[in-house]
Parts: structure tokens; sequence; C-alpha cells
């Protein structure tokens, strides 16, 4: 299998950098003032990625749950974590909110997937749980970080209608109801275009890396199959979690809209200054 | 009303037989509400005791930032209390049925705030509401109120996006006047509209008091002090926060001469 695997070396991984400046003359010819998030953010996928390179080498060795489950609470804490930090607006809570969103609906997606679709046994073994996990987060957390956004956005946008339709007698799901629904869709579109353009657009990258490693096209793409799934089903559930968690958050049990709970995010002002 | 001791509250009612007195009990009643801005410290509306009742035109004025709006607010319940409550009819109002107080101490914002859609569009999202189940929608009797506001007859059909400060003003009025509240709480309706349009937002709420005016009371938030004398009976003002109730000679008449009514709409 792994003799079709052409390996890399750092060489070959320094060519492939280059390709960023690509994105970085893009930014200096258009003022887009990007340089200095493309250099950080080139720098942590290199880090990130040599890193989790070490850490898989060192829990695929060792094969234990107790070494797998931590490594999997670590993951699904840190995705939960990246998932509050998008937008101009937060709210008290935000971070809980969206760790606890993000690990409901993984886990339990990851559960089916591993217990009652692919079946291996043990349930943990570490190349299987990881990777199936790693990617159910991160589309959750995409699907999490853009509803809830959406739904700061609207609600600050439309303030006046909550209010208004609140005042009107409305009760508060009725008044949150057009705000919710908008946010809702904004998380699952990513993986709603992703699942309409698969395999015609884009090779998602486990096949192609199933693939590259020699596996035959029709297994991997039954795997795609099954990941895709996982994923839109953890997305939606995520999304449709975090924007109820947030609308329980700024929505009192007396019906009103608690407007004042949104603030603006404080590191943020930071950083348009800088 | 059940609880016929209620009505003693107000000094000087107590010579007033059994039916006025059921008059007299508040339909809204507020007990030592308080608003306070906790993250900066602020006191917004100091402890206030309050009482409206059937018949009485209120008109508030103060100056910016006072407490105006922050008290009308709280009063139909939709910022939160800080200390005191509210009552309605003489009774606490308990959180599944603020919806329903709402719906009858109707709260009228200075800027309208229409959907997306058509006047006619506007005016019927109400009874998509829980509370207005029972409520149908009436184009006959909504196109007798824009009549009477001088709008033409294809005004329901106008998108709301394109209607004027004052168009959209009044329509927002309509909205809640078709519904039939009680209690109309405005907060300064009228402070960035045109003459004509404020002629038509006052001429619209007189209409709707002047259908049942022993059950039917507004308080009404003013910048024009002519206009607090037009639109109301019962002179209010606050400052820095605090009410200052100061019943007059016309208010007093006012409640004097309301028509005795038996039961009480709730």
């Amino acid at each position: 299998m792994n003799s079709v695997l052409q390996n890399l070396s750092l060489g070959d991984i320094a060519i492939a950098a280059l390709l960023v400046f690509v994105n970085g003359a893009v930014s200096v010819l258009l003022k887009l003032d990007l340089e200095r998030k493309l250099a950080w953010a080139a720098v942590r996928t290199v880090v990130q990625l040599l890193a989790i390179g070490y850490v898989l080498g060192w829990v695929f060795s060792y094969d234990r749950w107790y070494v797998v489950l931590p490594l999997m609470a670590l993951m699904t804490l840190i995705a939960g974590i990246a998932g509050s930090q998008r937008g101009e607006r937060t709210y008290a809570g935000q971070r809980v909110d969206s760790i606890a969103s993000i690990w409901v609906s993984a886990w339990l997606v990851a559960a089916v997937a591993l217990f009652a679709v692919i079946r291996i046994r043990p349930w943990y073994q570490p190349q299987y749980a990881i990777p199936i996990l790693g990617m159910i987060l991160g589309n959750t957390l995409t699907g999490v970080s853009l509803g809830v956004e959406r739904m700061m956005q609207e609600l600050t946008a439309r303030r006046d209608r909550v209010d208004s339709a609140l005042a009107l007698g409305a009760t508060r799901w009725e008044a949150a109801q057009a705000p919710a629904r908008d946010a809702v869709r904004a998380g699952m579109i990513p993986t709603l275009n992703q699942m309409a353009v698969v395999g015609v657009v884009s090779l998602p990258g486990m096949m192609t890396g199933q693939v590259l490693a020699g596996q035959s096209p029709l297994q991997a793409v039954r795997y795609q199959i099954v990941i895709m799934f996982l994923i839109a089903a953890s997305s939606a559930l995520g999304t449709v979690g975090a924007v109820l968690l947030a609308y329980r958050r700024v929505f009192s049990a007396e019906h009103r809209f608690l407007a004042s709970r949104l603030v603006e995010r404080p590191n943020d002002a930071k950083k348009r200054v800088a | 009303m059940k609880h016929p001791h209620t009505s003693s509250q107000r000094g000087g009612g107590g010579e007033t037989d059994g039916v006025d007195g059921a008059n007299r009990v508040p339909i809204v009643e507020a007990h030592q509400i308080a608003r306070r801005d906790a993250p900066r410290g602020l006191t917004l509306l100091q402890p206030t005791d309050f009482a409206l009742r059937g018949g009485e035109r209120a008109a508030l004025t103060g100056p910016s930032g006072s407490g105006k709006s922050v008290f009308l607010r709280t009063l139909a319940l939709l910022d939160p209390l800080d200390g005191g409550a509210v009552r309605w009819n003489g009774h606490a109002v308990a959180r599944p049925d603020i919806p329903n107080f709402r719906r009858h101490v109707a709260y009228l914002r200075q800027r309208p705030a229409l959907l997306d859609g058509t006047v006619e569009d506007n005016l019927r999202y109400p009874y998509s509401l829980a509370v207005y189940r029972d409520e149908h929608f009436e184009a006959a009797r909504v196109r007798a109120y824009f009549a009477a506001a001088g709008r033409a007859a294809d005004f329901l059909a106008r998108p709301a996006s394109e209607l004027s400060g004052g168009e959209a003003q009044i329509v927002a009025l309509v909205r809640v006047l078709q519904l039939d509240p009680e209690v109309l709480l405005l907060d300064e309706p009228t402070a960035s509209l045109d003459p004509d349009s404020v002629r038509a937002v006052e001429a619209l709420v007189g209409a709707w008091f002047e259908c049942s005016p022993a059950k039917r009371a507004t308080v009404w938030v003013s910048h024009d002090l002519a206009q607090a004398a037009r639109v109301g009976d019962r002179r209010l003002a606050m400052h820095a926060g605090v009410l200052q109730d100061t019943p007059d000679a016309a208010h007093e008449a006012a409640l004097a001469t309301t028509t005795p009514t038996t039961g009480h709409a709730r």
C-alpha cells in the first residue's frame, strides 16, 4: 500500500511554502493589509501540523483508551473555543455554549460512526477515532461559529423589529424566530454547498488521502459518503444547539430581549487598530 | 372586581359607591418599580409608584435622558425590573401572561420598526402571533383608519420600505390600534414627524380613546408642551429618573365625570 506513497522531505515542503507568497503579493498589491495575518496563519499551519504529526505518531503507537479519549476531549475543547471566536459581537457565556453544542453534537455523531457504521474494535482505535472526530469537529465548529455570528448580526440589525414584535405581544420565541432561522441557515450552508459539489468540483481531503495512500477509489468514495453525512448531521445539530443556547441567553423567560447582553468583542477592537 | 378594597389606595375615593369603585382599580399599576444600569452604576429610574386608570390620558414630559422611555418600557414589562412590580387590573402578571399583558397594554416606540413587505403584510403580522390566535385581520377597518389619516385606498399595497417616516409611524400605530388595546404607552411617537402626520397620529389615538373613554387610557411621552396639553389631562414630569405626578383640576374633573361601568374588561 505505502509503496505508492511518495515520501515528502522538508525541502519539498519548503517549495510548497513558497506558494504562500502568492497570497502575500495579492495582499500587498491590493493593500488588503493581511500580510501579518497571512504570515501568522502560515506559521501556525506548519507548527500545528508538525506537532500533531508527532502527537499522533505517539498516540497510534500506544493505542489505549486512556490516551485516545483525553486527546479527543482536548480536540473538542479547542474546537469549542475556536467556534466562539468569530464575529464582531458576542455574549457572556458564548464560549461555554460553543463548547457544549460542539461537544454534544460531534460526540453523538462520532459515536454513531464508530459503533454503528464503521464498527471497529476496539472503538477507540486511534487511526479511525481521531481523524473521524477531527473532521466532524472541523465542520461543526464552522457551522456553529457562522450560525452564532449570524444570530448576533441579525439580533443587532433587527433589534427594533424584535422589540416591536415583543411589544405587540409576541412570545420570546416568536420574536426570535426569524433571526434564529437565518442563523441556522447560515451555519448549514457551507456543508450543503460542500455536499452539492463534492466529487465534481472538490475531492475532499480524506478521499484524496486514501487514494494517495493506495486505497481503491471505490472504497475511498464509500468512506467519503459516510463522512459527508456525519459532517452534515453534526454541523446541523451543533448549529441548532448553539443558536438555541444563544437565544436562551439573550431572551429572558419574561419574554424580554436583553439587548445589553450583546456586547462588542473586546479584542476585536484591538485587532482593528493593529 | 372581586376585591372592592383594592380601590381604597386612592385618597378621597372612599365616598364613591361600589360601581364607581370597580372603575377605579387601575388598569396598570406600578409599585416601586426601579431601573438601574448596573455596568455603569447609574440609576435610570428611581423607585416609582404609578397607577393608570380607565379614562385617564396622561402626558409625560421631561428632558432627554431623564428616563421617560425607561419608565414606559418598564411599565410595558419590556425591560427587566430592578425592583418593584407591575400589576394589571389588580393582579400580578405571571410570566406566561406577559405577551397577553403587552397585547392589552401596548407600547409604541418612537422610531417605527416595520417588517419587509407591504403595509398590509405589516398589519397582518400580529395575527400570526399566538396571543391573537382568536382574532383575524379586518381590511375594511384598517382602510377606515387610513382614510381617516388621509391615505389613499392603495396604501395597503405600498412596500413598507418606501414609506416616509410619518407614514411608517401611522402604519405602526394602526398595527396596534386594530388590536384594540386597553392602554397605549406612546413613546414620543411624533417626535420626528411632519405636522400633517402629527395631526393624523393624534387624531387616530383620539378616535381610539373615544371608542370607549371609560375603559381606555394613555401615557403619551412628548417633548412638545403644546402637544402634551392636547393629548393629556393628567400631567406627568420626569427629572433624572424621578417621576412627578401633578394632578390638576382638569384631571380630577376627568376622573369625576367618567361614566361608571359595570364589569371590567380584561
